[in-house]
């Protein structure tokens, strides 16, 4: 575990120089150039791209997690119930459409740019949220939901101060999920003109340079890689916390 | 008093609880006894409207509870139940607060009362306060559950299966607590179970369910003597009826003159153990001590006649 942690360390203070200062790491990346291509991306600050991929995902999962958890919160209270089938199959659909279409269909309506990219992703990460948030909603110890019940507490007020909590571990791995296929998929972004590190790798794939591919890529996958952990990290602290350790 | 007038519960044509009437008398502790699928735990979450009946009517000291608003009900009536039911993301003390939090007690005045009960369930505040559920031992769990029933201090108690996570050894001491506490705040109580020794032991009336019928309510040693079917005769056992009809007394109220030498027994002890104490040692009589002296005797052949069938 400490070694783990250790070499996670490393590596994000890895990341945090080469975006800083990419130069650092020229001799590196050289070896993956041919005929004198230059071994940084040079089209722009790979701090800057950087920043603004991780932006958007973050708007775009935040928006997801707001809808999904409280479309599941919706069709989970007894009045919703019967938007359930509906509310799953509207998720499921959104799932199943290939990220580069909603991008054709999304260019039309709101140009090229950040905001069909956001669309897309906005759709893709709506249904691991909403599944998990279900799960965790309608999976509550009974005998718990049962007292809570018992000692008199409102829906609402069950809603907040025992369902929510305690199904938060769960609603948060759905959250994971998302973030991480976001943070890959935000890469094709950029052939509708996102400025996501889909441009250093399209770059690369253009002039032939395997050095910005390998960039791009590696940026892409160690920052999904600590997010992840970061994610499991938190999830499993709220575990041992409610003492659900070994429960979902 | 709760009086359950002709009350029924049928889910989709199935019958659960079939017309039953009773009267349960304030201060006292109802135990409603049966097999798995009586109904037994459905006539009781009438009570506090977490099942709403098909028919019949429900008062608590003469209003019908049809009147009142689920939620406030339920703030006035504790509820503990198996396996605790326990918040386990809140602390002992948030746990035990919950109603009075939910009353709006101001935060003085709810923290007061919260270390009172978990004093009063040997249960140290200091130590005891900001742990977590899950840190507590199955005892303590179980404890703190009945201190977050009597946080608001209920009029009246219902208690579902509240011993059945627990060893014998513990819940022997659970149900000790639960007579002294009952007895402390004159709570009503009523407490389903299936285990007939239970009901014998904390009842001052059992109510007998089957099939969703109420077969028999009466006093305990009404039951035993005069179980009103054969049902509820084999839920009592028919070799344990003696025993039973002995426990139910203290060695107290059957105090003899005469002097015996020998390991006394205290007068606080029921009759079965004195009973039992008599065969294991081979003896006709055992001495009898309260608070430390010898008061008298109590003799085998006393407790032969006491655990004869009353007439």
């Amino acid at each position: 575990m400490k070694i783990g942690n250790l070499i996670r360390l490393v590596i994000f203070g890895l990341l945090l120089v080469f975006l800083i200062q990419p130069e650092l790491f020229a001799g590196f990346f050289g070896l993956f150039t041919k005929n004198n291509q230059p071994a940084i991306y040079n089209q722009g600050s790979l701090l800057d791209i950087t920043l603004n991929h991780l932006g958007i995902v973050a708007a775009a999962t935040l928006a997801s997690t707001i809808i999904a958890v409280g479309l599941a919160i919706v069709v989970t209270r007894p009045f919703g119930a019967e938007f359930l089938p509906l509310s799953r199959s509207l998720a499921n659909i959104g799932q199943t459409f290939p990220p580069v279409a909603v991008l054709a269909l999304a260019v039309p309506m709101l140009g090229f740019g950040t905001a069909p990219t956001l669309v897309a992703l906005f759709l893709y990460g709506l249904l691991p949220i909403f599944e998990n948030t279900l799960t965790g909603l309608t999976n509550l110890p009974p005998a718990v939901t049962d007292a809570a019940k018992g000692v008199g507490m409102s829906g609402w007020q069950r809603l907040i101060k025992v369902e929510l909590p305690l199904a938060l571990p769960v609603i948060l791995a759905g959250v994971r999920l998302s973030v991480v296929i976001s943070l890959a998929t935000a890469t094709i972004g950029s052939t509708v003109a996102a400025r996501t590190l889909g441009e250093v790798i399209i770059a690369g794939l253009l002039s032939s340079n395997t050095a910005f591919v390998l960039q791009g890529g590696l940026i892409v996958g160690v920052l999904a890689v600590l997010i992840y952990d970061a994610l499991s990290a938190l999830e499993r602290f709220l575990m041992k916390r409610t003492g659900q350790l070994g429960r979902a | 008093m709760i009086e359950i007038d002709d009350i029924t519960k049928a889910y989709e044509g199935t019958v659960v609880v079939d017309h039953v009437s009773l009267t349960i008398e304030p201060r006292s502790i109802c135990v409603i006894v049966g097999t798995s699928g009586s109904g037994k735990t459905t006539l009781m979450r009438m009570i506090n409207k977490l099942v709403e009946p098909t028919s019949g009517h429900i008062r608590i000291d003469g209003q019908d509870i049809a009147e009142i608003p689920a939620y406030e009900l339920r703030r006035r009536i504790g509820y503990a139940i198996q396996g605790h039911g326990l918040f386990p993301h809140r602390t002992v003390g948030q746990n035990v607060a919950t109603v009075p939090k939910l009353l709006g007690w101001d935060k003085k005045k709810t923290a007061d009362r919260v270390d009172e009960l978990l004093s009063l369930f040997q249960l140290d505040p200091a130590e005891f306060r900001n742990r977590l559920p899950h840190e507590l031992s199955g005892g303590q769990q179980q404890r703190v559950g009945v201190a977050r029933a009597l946080a608001a201090g209920p009029n009246i108690l219902l208690m579902d299966e509240p011993y059945g996570a627990l060893d014998p050894v513990i819940r022997a001491k659970a149900q000790e607590d639960l007579l002294s506490i009952q007895r402390k705040f004159g709570t009503t109580v009523v407490l389903v179970t299936h285990d007939m020794e239970e009901a014998i032991h904390l009842g001052d009336k059992i109510a007998v369910m089957d099939k969703g019928k109420l077969l028999q309510f009466a006093k305990p040693e009404e039951i035993i003597a005069h179980p009103a079917t054969p049902f509820v005769a084999e839920l009592i056992g028919t070799s344990e009826r003696p025993f039973r009809l002995l426990s139910l007394a203290k060695v107290a109220d059957h105090i003899e003159a005469g002097e015996v030498g020998g390991e006394p027994i205290e007068a606080s002890a029921s009759l079965r153990d004195a009973y039992a104490e008599l065969l294991w040692s081979g003896r006709p009589a055992l001495p009898v001590r309260r608070d430390g002296s010898i008061v008298g005797q109590v003799t085998l052949a006393r407790l032969s006649q006491l655990a004869a069938r009353p007439q």
